[in-house]
Parts: structure tokens; sequence; C-alpha cells
């Protein structure tokens, strides 16, 4: 298997087109990123498992994913995996906020760490006519499965636009112009791999979601084809379909992916974006508590501005033994088997407190067809430092102070305020002033201009 | 002026925090310990300290690592591999492209991020016009156009036979390790063959031979490798430009000197 995989695409024929220009898409409402899709990708060597995960809310029926894949996958290669393992992974890798609450200034003991966490979540057609008429085109049926609610199919295809016109006369609702995004692919002979739901298995099932789709293949290209899922968001293509055809009006408007790097032995960045770090253990006013979801896309959205929306944004590294602080309970070994950590021996127990074999990366990457003309290449690197979206709210201390520290310890909590405002100015770009009104009475006062204590005599 | 341009470029990778401060100084102190030691020992002539702060600048601008031994380590083969690896009296491996080469492959905690300066056009083309300037004062301008220019070439082909569009070609050349590697790396006098047609040969080979170690091999970094892996053929080239021209020479001597001796 020589060649890579290359992800995929939602194809689907929903009217409100803007958001479904992925290949995931997310719930708006309960999900902090628009648009977003989850991928976790488990790397080692030339071996690779990819789970799929999709938050699709339209009409079963008109779900549909394309995937380029290195080879035709059997039936072994292909798993229906729980949505549980996903959010999970997300639960346990997202930005977090930990508060400490002051001691009293007028006792000496240590200080107490609560860690909180904010998960921020990211028909059939296998008759002989079909085949013929895909041979007609060029396109070759090489495999057909039935696996848990969807039907998949495996194709290869001669010319991009025997495959477009193939995809569309069987009812894949694809963007006008796809054909431009699948010829890199065809040209080097990829097998593309098709997922339909099954109603009828679906039904039986009787899940409510669809479950995210796993395959497991060799390639020697570690990268995530994103270039498909944007066929439809360059300058306002259309969907093809019954009907009249609804415009995409977005033009190309960002989409969010989050990807879940497992790997035996460090970090992994991209080789083809800069790789940034979110800013992190920053100090921010007690407000945000509240907040956090408002705060953490802006801070998002800031940093992804700062580097030209060209970079990939790392929230995450961590060793996957521990954690500190935990925002939720660390993965069990099975759990990690299940994700396709094959290195890992399910039956053993997991190692607590020390290192285990993998490390977690957690990238986000909000792309557009401008930004992010090349599908995502990564590289496994040999960094084992651990680094976490980490924010820290600092209570002050609330109870009654009777002691001559309280004057000073009063000062600096209005310092810390400060310095916390401009903080989270500087991280989010909101205004001063705007901090200060969100901050209520906890606003720090002004400082006194420079000249007040010029002349000030003693 | 080369001094200054890597030194900018240096800003740019401090003030983006791609790298610890820690790293500079001790690459820096190592490779001029190692040619003042090194020079010291072998009682050579002084050369100056301009060559070792140059492959300094290249290290640490390309070598990346999580531990704190390794930018020394680095930095200790780049400047001793002049003095020890030579060939007909004179070094053949760019200093800093064997430092990071031997490095990656002593241990997986050193690598090298190709992407890490971003993408502005702006900067980009600062850079270039910089680095043309660096290259033509060093006088080899010819090697470095002549990488880029089949680099692109190569690229630009490979695109157009995909079907994809040209933005894409932009993308594969905005990368700060490509501009370095061109301008800084393969541009170096001492390490490249002497003859301008062979000069441009080499050029050709380390580009082919990216090329092949990228979409054949899908090795990471194919640039950087393909330099290490071609280093050889410089005496080589060398090797085989003398002997071309003395048995150019020689029929010539044999006519008009040979009667009087």
């Amino acid at each position: 298997m020589r060649r890579a995989l290359l992800l995929a695409f939602a194809l689907t024929a929903a009217p409100r087109a803007h958001a479904f220009c992925g290949f995931f898409v997310g719930k708006a409402d309960a999900q902090l990123f628009n648009k977003s899709s989850q991928v976790a990708l488990v790397r080692d060597g030339e071996r690779t498992v990819l789970t799929m995960s999709n938050d699709y809310q339209g009409p079963l029926s008109e779900f549909a994913l394309v995937v380029p894949v290195p080879s035709v996958l059997t039936r072994e290669q292909i798993h229906i995996g729980d949505r549980k393992l996903l959010e999970r992974l997300d639960a346990y890798s997202s930005p977090r906020l930990v508060e400490y609450t002051d001691p009293d200034p007028c006792e000496v003991r240590e200080r107490a760490v609560f860690p909180m966490s904010m998960p921020m979540a990211a028909g059939s057609m296998r008759s002989r006519e079909m085949t013929d008429h895909a041979k007609a085109m060029g396109v070759t049926i090489e495999a057909a499965y039935t696996v848990g609610e969807y039907d998949i199919l495996l194709l290869s295809a001669k010319q991009s636009e025997g495959l477009e016109a193939w995809l569309r006369e069987s009812g894949y609702r694809i963007p006008a112009h796809a054909s431009r995004a699948l010829a890199p692919y065809v040209k080097q002979d990829m097998k593309f791999f098709v997922a339909k739901v099954n109603l009828k298995e679906q039904k039986k099932a009787g899940f409510q979601e669809l479950r995210p789709i796993q395959i497991a293949y060799e390639s020697p290209r570690f990268m995530l084809p994103i270039r498909l899922g944007m066929a439809n968001a360059q300058g306002g293509a259309g969907f093809a379909g019954d009907g009249p055809e609804p415009k995409a009006k977005a033009g190309g408007s960002p989409q969010d992916l989050i990807v879940y790097v497992m790997t035996r032995n460090g970090r992994v960045e991209s080789s083809n974006y800069q790789t940034v770090k979110i800013p992190s253990d920053a100090e921010v006013p007690e407000y945000v508590q509240k907040q956090f979801g408002e705060f953490y896309k802006a801070a998002f959205a800031r940093t992804w501005k700062q580097h030209g929306q060209r970079a990939v944004v790392t929230e995450y590294v961590w060793n996957m033994g521990w954690c500190d602080p935990c925002a939720a309970p660390p993965m069990e070994a099975r759990e990690l088997r299940e994700l396709g950590v094959f290195w890992l021996d399910s039956n053993g127990p997991a190692v607590r407190g020390g290192g285990m074999p993998i490390t977690l990366t957690r990238l986000h990457v909000r792309y557009d067809a401008e930004h992010f003309p090349e599908d995502l290449m990564f590289q496994e690197t040999g960094d084992q430092q651990n680094f976490q979206g980490r924010y820290v709210l600092n209570h002050p201390f609330r109870g009654e102070m009777k002691c001559e520290a309280r004057e000073g310890y009063l000062e600096s909590v209005r310092e810390r305020r400060r310095r916390e405002a401009t903080t989270l100015a500087s991280l989010t770009g909101w205004s001063v002033e705007k901090i200060r009104e969100r901050m209520g009475p906890d606003a720090p006062p002004h400082a006194d201009p420079w000249w007040k204590t010029l002349w000030k005599r003693p | 002026m080369q001094i200054a341009f890597l030194a900018s470029f240096l800003a740019v990778g401090l003030s983006a925090r791609d790298f610890p401060l820690w790293h500079a100084p001790l690459i820096f102190a190592t490779a001029l310990a190692t040619q003042i030691v090194f020079t010291r020992l072998l009682r050579l002539p002084d050369a100056g300290l301009l060559s070792p702060v140059i492959t300094s600048f290249g290290l640490t601008l390309l070598l990346r690592t999580d531990l704190l031994w390794i930018p020394p380590l680095a930095a200790f083969l780049a400047i001793a591999s002049k003095f020890v690896l030579r060939i007909r009296g004179r070094h053949f491996l760019n200093p800093a492209n064997f430092g990071l080469c031997a490095c990656m492959l002593i241990t997986p905690h050193a690598w090298c991020s190709p992407a890490q300066w971003g993408e502005g056009p702006l900067l980009l083309l600062w850079v270039l016009a910089l680095g043309c300037m660096v290259a033509h004062r060093a006088f080899r301008s010819d090697v470095s156009l002549a990488f880029l220019g089949s680099w692109i070439l190569l690229r630009a082909a490979r695109v157009l036979y995909l079907g994809q569009r040209a933005p894409v070609l932009l993308h594969q050349l905005e990368s700060g390790s490509l501009l370095l590697f061109t301008f800084f790396m393969i541009s170096d006098p001492k390490t490249t063959p002497r003859g301008r047609a062979a000069r441009l040969g080499f050029a050709g080979c380390v580009a082919a031979l990216a090329f092949a170690l990228q979409h054949v091999a899908y090795a990471r970094n194919p640039i950087i490798w393909a330099l290490f892996l071609c280093a050889p053929l410089v005496p080589l080239l060398d090797w085989f430009e003398e002997t071309l021209a003395s048995t150019k020479e020689q029929p010539c001597a044999a006519l008009y000197s040979w009667p009087s001796r």
C-alpha cells in the first residue's frame, strides 16, 4: 500500500449549503465550534487507524461520505465505532480552566487546586446493471459491504469526470465541479471509500445518531485529506440534485476540524503548514468561568488570525498515561484499543501515574480553500514535552481578615486583576473597557495617572 | 549582510516562540569553541569565525529538539566534520546539514520542522530578495538558482500532472526551510563543486533526489536528506573535472614540450 489515505467529504444535499461544506458537520447549538469535524488518527510506522466521527443531523437518506483510500479495503479493515470514544477524547484533551482560591493571607498554608474541566466538543446498488454502468464510465466497483448501518462501496476510477458523473447518477449528492477536487486522487490511483446509510440496518440497530466509521490501513504517507471537504466551499459552488440547486453562499467559510493523533513516540505537527501552540497558562479574570466557551472561541480565533489563518493550532500534547489536571477521567486501555492503538495490550491494566507509549496530540485546524490549498501532511517528532491549553482563575480570599497583611493582600489582588484584564484583552482581542465592564464590581480601579504622585508631598 | 539576514530570520523564529531561548546560545558557543579548538590543535591558520557563526545560524533555524544535549552535539559534529571528514584536502559535507542529519539519525529527539515560519507572502518576498543578495555576494548564486529552478520545475510539473491549481504550487514554495536551504545551505562555496557546470549539475541532482525522496520514498525533509546524500558527489565531480582538465592539457603539452625535453 504505497499511497496515503486521503480523507473524506460529506456529500449531502441539505439545503443549508453553508452548513455542509465540510466532510463533517457540527451541531451548531451544542458544540462550541460550528461546522466542526472530529477525527482520531492512530499511527505507528505505516499502520494507520482512522476514526471519523460525524455529527450529521440532516435526513439520513441524504447522508453520504467519500474518503479516498490508498487501496481497496477488505471488510475486516472497516469497523463501526462508538461515538463515546471521540467524546471521551474530546473531554479529556479540551482546553481547560483551572481555579485556585487564595488562602487567608492571615494564615500560612498550602494552596488548594480544584481543576475544572470545560469539555468543548468538539441504497444498496450492487446490481449487475449498476456495475456495468459504472464500468462504462470508467468507474469500477471493487468491493461492496454493509457494515453496521452503512452501505459501503470501494471504487476505483480512471477519470475524475467519470467518477463525478457516476456518483451523481447513483444518487450521491455531490457539489458541482467535484471532479476537480477528485482529479489528483484519481491520478494517484487512489481508491474511493463511499458510504451511505442503509436505512433498514439503521432502524434495526436502533441508534439515533450515526456512529463513526473506522478504517485501518497501511500507508507511508502520514496525512489527512481535507481538499475534498472544501470542494463545494470554493466560491459558491452549488449542489447537484433534483429540483432547484441551492447555492452555497459561504464562498469558502472556514470549517473546524479537530484531529486527535495518537502516536508512540512524541508530538505530531504538520509538515506543510505552520503548527503553533494555543497561548496557555494565562491568568484570566474570574468572570471567564461563566463564559469559558466564548472566551476560548475568541482566543482561538485570535491565534488563528495572528498566523494568517494558515496555521494548525496545537491544543493538547500529553502522554496518555497521566494528566494534570485531568479534564476528564483518563481513557482506559480498552477504549484506546477500540480507537485503534494496536500496540497496546488491551488485557493489561493501563499504566497510571507513569508513562504509556502513547502521546496524544490534539490539533485544531480552521481551514478554507484559500488558506489551505493542500491536504494536511503530518510528521511525528520526538518531542515529549507535555502541553495543554490551560487557563487559570484566581479566586481571592473572601473571608474576614484581621491582620496587618490585609491591605497588602487587597492591593495585590487589585494588581492581579489589572494584570488579568490585560492578559484577557491580549488573548482575545477584546477591549479592556469591555472586559472591565464584564468584571463588574471586581474590575480593578484605574491606575492613577503617573503625574498624580509626582509632586505629592509625603 | 548574510549575518544580518540570518539574524532577522532568527528574530522571526524567536518572536514566534518557535524554539526555546536556550537553543541558540548553546549552538553558537559549541560551534565557536569547536572551531577555535580544532584550529589550534591542528595549527591551522586562523580562518575567522564567520563560517561557524553561519553554521550556527543554520542549525538554530532548522534543528528542533526537546533534549538539552542535542543542540551542542549537532554544533560540535557540524564543525568537527569540517576538520575531520576531508577528501583530497577539502571538506565536502555541508557542516550545518551534516550536524542536522547526524543528529536526526542518532536520535528521534532531533527533528526538523519544515513549515515553522508560517507563510506570510510578504515575509517570503523580503527573504527572497535579501537571500539573493547574500547568495550573490558569495558568488555562488548559480547553485542556489539552479537548485531553486529545478525544484520549482519539478514541483510545477507534478502540480500540472495532478491537475491541481496554482496556489498549491505557491503553497509548496512558501516554506522557510526551503529558502534557508537554497540560500544558506546549498550555496556554501566550500561544499559545492568548483566548476560551474559541475555545480549546476550538482544542484539539479539534489533537486531530483529530493523530489524522488518526497514522492517515491515519502521521506520527510527531502531536501535536507538529498543534500546529505549527494555530498559525496562533490569530491567526485571535482576529481572528474580535474582529470578531464589534465587529460585535455596533456596532448598539447606532449605536442609542444616533449621534443624540447
